[in-house]
């Protein structure tokens, strides 16, 4: 059981790279939730990416010359809240075991210490209460590897879905099976890639839902591009664009 | 030293993909190893509690692995094994033989070993003209069809039951077909009594060995393994050098943890505790008990302070029944003795990674694996550090093969990654003129790939950058 | 050619560095159940496994072997002549009943038995004791009660001591001070043998016995 700090003042954001660039409303909606709850929210505007992509296709040098880049962004003692499980799973995991033999070890450390996934800080920092103004809906709910295996936020981020009154929430058959991403594995193993995606796709169709909601845009990216590429009409949203939505009717 | 052997893990994930009975199979065989491990271990924290002892047993003894194969081969020794060492399949396969030839055998029932199947035991000797009749159900089945096992633990889980009443009924004389499983069973039994019967040399693997007293350790549900090692006048047990556990007291949580891994059992029908060949006045036994020990790479690996955590393996096989790649493709399309997530490591340090480092890209990295195994073997990350060494310009001899992956447009793709991601202007542009193609990008490289099964993602028009700037959320 | 591998490999397994600490193992709770509930525990395992389990008096426990035995119509039992269970049996056995098999000592070597022994009904043997936590018995064989008893007839039957019931292997272990003493083999049964290598459908009775009927003697 990890332990939290107290609410802050101040919190530091790291968008990650693909909320960046495919999905900044999801970004912009997870930041609107921190200021709603009377934080000052800081976005350092030299941020990039975690490196996972590169720690994990075989070239760790190239990924630490990006991490080493963002350690240096967020030095002050704030919270560095980010809205995905697998980022802030290779920030709080991994960074310490990237700069182990580095003189940027120490910071590394320290660093990884103040990552936060955004559901558990949500829950469990800002002990956040949400009013649903929306209409009745179904929505299923997509488990990533990293939130679920290496952050541990999964009940964290379905708490907060069940907060939401008019929301039904239906699990997926196959909740903890992997979607297929993977991050390079889907282009260097497309075609197993291609067989986890699609039935991760019809475990979702199965349950009736209208959504799947996730936390991590990887996952979605890659489960939305498959369920529109098959013409399923369910649609992906990640949790903190769903719940801003939700909360403004 | 490895051969190519011809291994296109391309087309092999490509035709275990495309066969739909396999997939079947595997999808309810896995399902179903799944659920019975769950109910074993169906407190968690006790599960972590113990497999933090499987993982202190494990390392224990490899951190003293020279010592206690040494105290190992003198207890057994003194109890009246004899202990052989080879450091190569060849070696092995040879001194098998040597027993055999002196014994003028020719008939041996083996019971299921991972081990003789690295030796390509079977083969061996078949040319040499010895009968070798595999006595494990599972084995037993793919010897009939010619085939290697495709999991650790249930070789023959790809085989459905009217594909085993069809071999059944084809390669065993006077044999009707059923598809009942009573019925396969009692026929497997009848043939397999007889050769129990006639057989001259028994041959087993071992699950553990017991350095503190020189005690092999065997787990098995059927009574082959006993029939084997109990039966013929010679019993021999091959082995992988890891398999040492240091003292007697490690044995209940090793064997907890290697039931219900495997099998989803608190304990199997028989744990086979064998300490010397039959002693005066006992009246059965073998008269002569071997024990080969086999290197075949492993103590290379023990030289590398993280590949050697491999060598903590029990061989439970649960990885791979929680592998979601594993679960589509089957054991077969990794082409080798040890597929899953276990193989995947294992083999690019056995095989070299020109041979097998392909391997190591068949994983989503989902970590499904470890966190089951029972001995906390770091998989994923061992996994990514394959990866490292195949891409590396700076070899330091950990696997050989290393760099063997290296070519100039994923070098240089990376390296732009790398600048383009540590260079905010550079990143702003890039982001820029991302936005503006949107899902429009030519589909080349990757996005042709991506595109093949789902539609390209849009880059959004303005990004999370410029939209914190244009709402005034604070930069420091 | 042994011995060079031999040299080599040590000598390579040597030149690895150690780790820095090697952890030692923590034990895990053990239970403490009373006699009661480790029998009860015990058959629970068993019988989940296909197993069955009499408790019985101790001096009762032949006459209830042939009651067990009379509607199994079997032909030959199997058994160790020079132990303390093999002597009370046959003192205890009717000469010629026809409802009962018959008495077959294991005598012989198993060169000169072997014939025989293959077409035999049931083996009777004692046990070191039971294990509660998983439904299995302990068996070391001796040379007066050979191994092949409780594998190669289709039938075991065996006598469990309720006082030598451990909670635990673990404790088992302990308790009987193995170390310093181990047998030629040990063996943990804990039911008929068994399979589900076809289809994972579980098939019993394969290669070792398929009936384990085990008595729990108690004072």
């Amino acid at each position: 059981m990890r332990s939290y700090p107290p609410k802050p003042e101040t919190v530091y954001f790291f968008g990650t790279c693909l909320v960046d660039m495919v999905y900044p409303d999801a970004g912009m909606a997870a930041i609107r939730l921190l200021q709603r709850e009377g934080l000052r929210v800081v976005y350092p505007r030299a941020q990039s990416c975690c490196g996972q992509p590169a720690y994990n296709s075989g070239f760790p040098d190239e990924a630490r010359a990006v991490a080493r880049k963002q350690l240096r962004l967020f030095p002050k003692d704030y919270p560095i809240v980010v809205p995905s499980g697998s980022c802030a799973g290779m920030m709080h995991r991994h960074y310490p075991a990237l700069f182990a033999e580095d003189s940027d070890r120490a910071l590394s450390e320290e660093f990884a210490g103040r990552v936060f996934e955004l559901t558990e800080f949500l829950v469990h920092v800002l002990q956040i209460r949400l009013e649903d103004r929306g209409a009745p809906v179904t929505v299923t709910w997509h488990s990533s590897c990293h939130a679920l295996r290496e952050m541990g936020v999964i009940r964290d981020s379905k708490s907060l879905i069940r907060q939401l009154k008019n929301v039904t929430l239906l699990e997926l058959e196959n909740e903890h099976e992997c979607c297929g991403f993977g991050g390079t594995f889907a282009v260097k193993q497309p075609e197993i890639s291609a067989a986890m995606v699609a039935d991760k796709a019809a475990d979702i169709r199965q349950t009736g839902a209208t959504t799947v909601l996730g936390g991590d845009c990887g996952c979605l990216m890659n489960i939305t591009g498959a369920l529109q590429h098959q013409r399923v009409p369910v649609t992906g949203q990640h949790i903190a664009q769903f719940i801003w939505e939700r909360i403004h009717g | 030293m490895a051969e190519t052997t011809g291994f296109d893990f391309a087309k092999n994930i490509r035709q275990a993909l495309g066969d739909q009975q396999l997939r079947k199979n595997f999808k309810f065989a896995m399902g179903s190893m799944i659920q019975k491990r769950r109910l074993v271990f169906a407190d968690e924290e006790e599960f972590e509690q113990l497999r933090a002892i499987g993982q202190a047993i494990r390392t224990r003894a490899l951190a003293k692995l020279p010592e206690l194969l040494a105290q190992l081969e003198a207890r057994c020794t003194a109890n009246g094994i004899q202990v052989h060492w080879a450091e190569t399949t060849e070696e092995a396969n040879a001194t098998v033989l040597e027993i055999m030839q002196r014994h003028g055998a020719t008939r041996m029932v083996k019971g299921k070993s991972m081990v003789s199947e690295e030796m390509h035991l079977n083969h061996f000797l078949e040319a040499r003209g010895i009968a070798v009749t595999e006595t494990d159900l599972g084995e037993f089945i793919i010897q009939l069809a010619g085939e290697t096992p495709s999991h650790i633990i249930v070789p023959a889980i790809h085989k459905n039951k009217e594909q085993i009443a069809r071999l059944f009924h084809e390669k065993i004389p006077d044999t009707p077909y059923t598809e009942k499983v009573e019925e396969l069973n009692a026929i497997a039994r009848r043939t397999l009594r007889q050769r129990f019967f006639d057989g001259q040399v028994g041959l087993s693997g071992v699950n553990m060995a017991v350095a503190e007293t020189g005690t092999l350790c065997l787990v098995e549900n059927e009574g082959n393994g006993r029939m084997c090692t109990t039966v013929p006048p010679v019993h021999i047990a091959v082995m992988g050098l890891e398999k040492v556990v240091e003292k007697l007291s490690d044995v209940p949580p090793l064997l907890r943890l290697l039931t219900g891994s495997a099998t989803g059992q608190l304990i199997t029908t028989y744990f086979n505790m064998i300490t010397s060949p039959r002693r005066p006045g006992e009246k059965d036994g073998p008269l002569e008990v071997h024990l080969v020990i086999l290197d075949n790479g492993r103590s290379r690996i023990l030289t590398d302070p993280q590949f050697r955590q491999t060598l903590q393996c029990i061989r439970c096989g649960t990885c791979l029944n929680h592998c979601p790649v594993y679960t589509r493709i089957g054991g077969h399309a990794f082409g080798h003795v040890y597929p899953g997530p276990i193989g995947e490591i294992l083999t690019p340090q056995m095989e070299g990674l020109q041979e097998a480092g392909v391997l190591a890209t068949a994983s989503s990295l989902c970590n499904a694996c470890e966190a089951v195994c029972p001995v906390k073997i770091p998989i994923p990350g061992l996994i990514r550090e394959l990866r490292n060494a195949s891409y590396t310009a700076t070899p330091t001899g950990r696997v050989p093969g290393e760099g063997f992956k290296r070519n100039l447009p994923e070098t240089l793709a990376w390296k732009a990654w790398e600048k383009v991601n540590r260079t905010p202007a550079l990143n702003a542009v890039v982001t820029r003129l991302a936005g503006l193609l949107g899902d429009k990008a030519p589909r080349l490289g990757p996005l042709k790939i991506w595109s093949r099964y789902r539609t390209p993602p849009r880059v959004a028009r303005r990004s999370l950058h410029a939209m914190t700037r244009a709402q005034g959320v604070d930069n420091e | 050619m042994s011995d060079t591998a031999r040299e080599n490999i040590l000598r390579k397994l040597a030149a690895a560095q150690r780790p820095a600490q090697i952890p030692e193992t923590g034990a895990l709770p053990i239970a403490a159940l009373c006699q009661a509930e480790k029998i009860e525990q015990l058959k629970h395992f068993m019988e989940a496994v296909r197993g069955e389990v009499h408790v019985v008096k101790k001096d009762g426990w032949i006459a209830r072997l042939q009651d067990l035995l009379r509607p199994r119509a079997l032909k030959t039992l199997l058994y160790g002549p020079a132990t303390p269970l093999g002597k009370a049996l046959a003192a205890g056995w009717p000469p010629e009943d026809p409802g009962l098999p018959r008495l077959v000592p294991y005598a012989a070597s198993l060169e000169d038995f072997k014939s025989d022994l293959f077409q035999l009904d049931a083996g009777i043997t004692g046990t070191l004791g039971a294990i509660a936590e998983n439904g299995a018995l302990i068996l070391w064989p001796t040379p007066e009660e050979p191994r092949l008893i409780s594998l190669v007839p289709p039938i075991h039957i065996a006598l469990v001591d309720a006082r030598n019931i451990y909670c635990n292997f673990a404790d088992a272990l302990t308790a009987g001070a193995w170390k310093a003493n181990m047998p030629t083999n040990a063996l943990l049964i804990s039911g008929p043998s068994k399979t589900a290598d076809i289809e994972l459908t579980l098939a019993f009775g394969v290669h070792g016995p398929r009936e384990v009927l085990v008595l729990v003697l108690e004072a």
